[in-house]
């Protein structure tokens, strides 16, 4: 095709020309879903950004365009940052998989980074974090503080990551209190704070006592604060500004060591497609301080369950474990695998409700 | 004192200068807005409105404005014969999801299937769905007298419950690992809207919304029905006498803004977009609401505004990853566009005058 060509030889000339002066700079983009300043998921990536700048300094130069919608407009968007040059770029949300392998086809010697998918090409790998090992943490703490025995869940879009985190947390506030009941709302939006704090509020009326988020910013957390007396745990970022309470600890996303590592791997050349999946214990997932709201005896429990992952003692996925149907999962001691994990479309045993289909 | 006085007439050469001051004028205070967020003025303006079309990557960028600016104008091309007879479809956000439904939900149901047929059926399916959606609040306004702004904006929201659905459930990808999202319609060639000439931008859709402009201007300028919806709009009272059917007129209006707005959503699904996901609609049909004041509710002003506003897009996202401005502040620059619109168009109304102050 003619257009292909045409992208394919301007991608080209301008792989030589970035080879040439490759001793300069290395051009890293990132494409961002929210604004950098949404204090969760996009702030926590432009962070990483931020690091790589640091780590490098002369030898990089970073862009960046935040609130891109998911669809043609970033696949424009990823075009324009190849043409300008750009070595390495990094596409943090999901929904920028199809754009994501369809400019990596017309830019074969620009690498691509795609966050939270499971498509990978050539020029194109992908990396997410265990974030269900933190959902864990959440879970045992939320189980252990509410009263009301109802926990209130901000659900995004409902795809595999976001079931996990429930099933995750569901099944640790049930280990440690059998009364508590999780109420879910999907908000179909990974940024729209207005929506997540009539989420939260809803939540709140209904009797939830405990918030927990899988969306991207502090809506949820400001909605909790008001209604007094209700626990929520930062998302994607510390949001420590709502410590300490309601805000009583955290999820957060460190993707800085990840990027400097691959930016090097561009800058070596020894950059190959790879599938990363990094937790706890490789840094990837932390969890934020756990407030003095947070009883003493909790808390070190909650940090032993975050001592047992990172050593690799734990897997929060570990049987006996029944799906909501009541049909087996998981035998006694026998642990999740990871396609198991990457693919969930199923509650566990206890859950009510359906998954939105 | 400055006083507003109504003129006797509306004037002309204001109607025709009001979108091109409003232009200059955002040019003006979108540069004071740069500056003070510390960047250069006429650089940023530069990217924005040089960048895309004479840049180093015009050859890439000007097919991409037909890209986004074709859904713009044939949505507002349909939504501005309504507004010219007083008839408000805030709705085509809503009619162009159901469009992109209907239009891949026909495709995908012959997948694998090929045949010349199937984008045919998808074209008619779209449009048959944007106007349903649009026929709701035209009935409802008819038969019942409901407000249709009220009825097509709520109807959006409806509708993005429906896209939510289908993407978990019906029209999901069986192949896509429980993610929600249908199949890619660009890899099912039979059902997709590639570009007609490779590398030029143009597809079916940047074709039908040139089609509606032609289409509207000759309606609006040669045509009964388009004299009757100009005088409903203009002139009430007088449409009545002149024995304009206004029920007929509402659902001639709704509808075929509905059927132009799902046309819209069929071409961009199965197009630039490919994917029936939770979030593919962007905000054409709102955008488009500004596309049509902007174009003065007239066809080649629609077509020209389309433009425009698909150059802030473009030329705002190059701003971004060149210089480092916000994406908030390129958002105020295109909403500034419409203030400066709306409040220079007091003066094709109205004219400024120093009053001469009363002695008492």
């Amino acid at each position: 095709m003619k257009f292909t060509s045409l992208l394919a030889s301007a991608a080209m000339a301008l792989g030589l020309a970035t080879s040439a002066m490759a001793e300069d700079k290395t051009k890293v983009g990132f494409v961002y879903v929210g604004p950098v300043g949404d204090g969760g998921w996009t702030y926590e990536h432009d962070k990483g950004r931020l690091a790589v700048e640091e780590h490098f300094g002369d030898k990089v130069e970073t862009v960046f365009v935040e609130s891109v919608p998911e669809g043609p407009d970033a696949e424009r968007v990823m075009t324009q940052m190849a043409l300008e040059g750009a070595d390495l770029i990094f596409t943090t949300s999901f929904g920028y998989m199809d754009p994501t392998i369809n400019v990596a086809k017309k830019f074969p010697n620009v690498k691509f980074e795609h966050a939270t998918g499971y498509k990978t090409a050539d020029n194109v790998s992908v990396y997410s974090a265990r974030f269900y090992e933190g959902r864990a943490v959440q879970g045992h703490i939320a189980g252990k503080m509410t009263e009301s025995n109802i926990v209130g869940y901000i659900g995004s879009y409902p795809i595999p990551e976001v079931i996990r985190g429930i099933n995750s947390a569901y099944i640790h506030a049930k280990k440690v209190n059998p009364d508590v009941e999780f109420k879910i709302i999907w908000a179909y939006t990974w940024f729209d704070p207005a929506k997540e704090a009539d989420a939260a509020s809803v939540l709140i009326e209904q009797g939830a006592d405990v918030i927990l988020q899988h969306t991207d910013s502090t809506a949820p957390q400001a909605a909790a604060q008001e209604a007094g007396n209700v626990i929520t745990f930062g998302q994607a970022s510390d949001m420590s500004e709502y410590a300490p309470k309601p805000r009583v600890s955290s999820i957060i996303d460190n993707w800085a060591p990840y990027y400097i590592a691959r930016t090097q791997a561009v800058m070596d050349g020894s950059w190959e497609t790879v599938n990363t999946w990094d937790g706890i214990k490789e840094g990837m997932v932390e969890i934020g301080e756990i407030s003095d709201a947070v009883p003493a005896e909790v808390k070190e429990e909650a940090l032993a369950m975050k001592a047992a992952m990172a050593a690799g003692e734990y897997h929060p996925f570990t049987g006996p474990l029944k799906k909501q149907d009541g049909s087996d999962w998981l035998a006694e001691g026998e642990t999740a695998d990871d396609g198991t994990l990457a693919g969930m479309n199923f509650y566990v045993e206890g859950l009510e409700g359906d998954i939105p289909q | 004192m400055i006083v507003l006085e109504k003129r006797p007439q509306p004037s002309k050469a204001w109607s025709y200068a009001t979108p091109l001051v409003a232009v200059l004028a955002t040019m003006v205070f979108g540069g004071i807005l740069f500056a003070i967020l510390g960047k250069n003025p006429i650089e940023a303006i530069g990217t924005i409105f040089w960048e895309p079309l004479f840049g180093e990557f015009a050859f890439y960028y000007r097919p991409q404005l037909l890209v986004k600016g074709a859904p713009l104008v044939l949505i507002a091309i349909g939504l501005s014969l309504g507004f010219r007879a007083g008839i408000w479809n805030i709705g085509a956000e809503g009619q162009y999801i159901m469009g992109a439904i209907f239009g891949a939900g026909a495709g995908l149901a012959f997948y694998p299937l090929d045949a010349f047929y199937i984008f045919p059926i998808m074209v008619i399916a779209g449009a048959f769905g944007g106007w349903l959606w649009a026929s709701i609040p035209a009935f409802l306004k008819v038969r019942f007298g409901t407000n249709e702004i009220l009825v097509s904006l709520m109807l959006v929201y409806v509708a993005e419950q429906m896209l939510a659905s289908v993407s978990l459930g019906l029209l999901k990808n069986p192949e896509g690992f429980g993610f929600p999202g249908s199949r890619n319609l660009q890899s099912y060639e039979s059902a997709h809207n590639a570009e007609l000439i490779a590398g030029s931008g143009m597809h079916w859709g940047v074709v039908t919304a040139l089609i509606a402009v032609i289409f509207a201007y000759v309606l609006l300028n040669r045509h009964m029905l388009g004299f009757h919806i100009r005088l409903t709009g203009e002139a009430p009272r007088a449409a009545k006498f002149a024995g304009v059917n206004p029920a007929r007129l509402i659902l001639f209006c709704l509808g075929l803004s509905g059927a132009l707005a799902g046309l819209a959503g069929m071409f961009e699904v199965s197009g630039p977009s490919g994917v029936v996901s939770i979030d593919f609609n962007v905000g054409y049909g709102f955008t488009a609401i500004i596309v049509a004041f902007l174009g003065r509710l007239h066809p080649v002003g629609i077509l020209l505004a389309g433009g425009l506003m698909a150059l802030t897009y473009i030329g705002g996202e190059i701003a971004q990853s060149q210089l480092g401005l916000p994406a908030a502040a390129i958002q105020v620059f295109q909403g500034m566009l419409l203030f400066f619109l709306l409040a220079f168009d007091l003066l094709t109304n109205y004219r400024i005058r120093a009053a001469h102050s009363e002695v008492a």
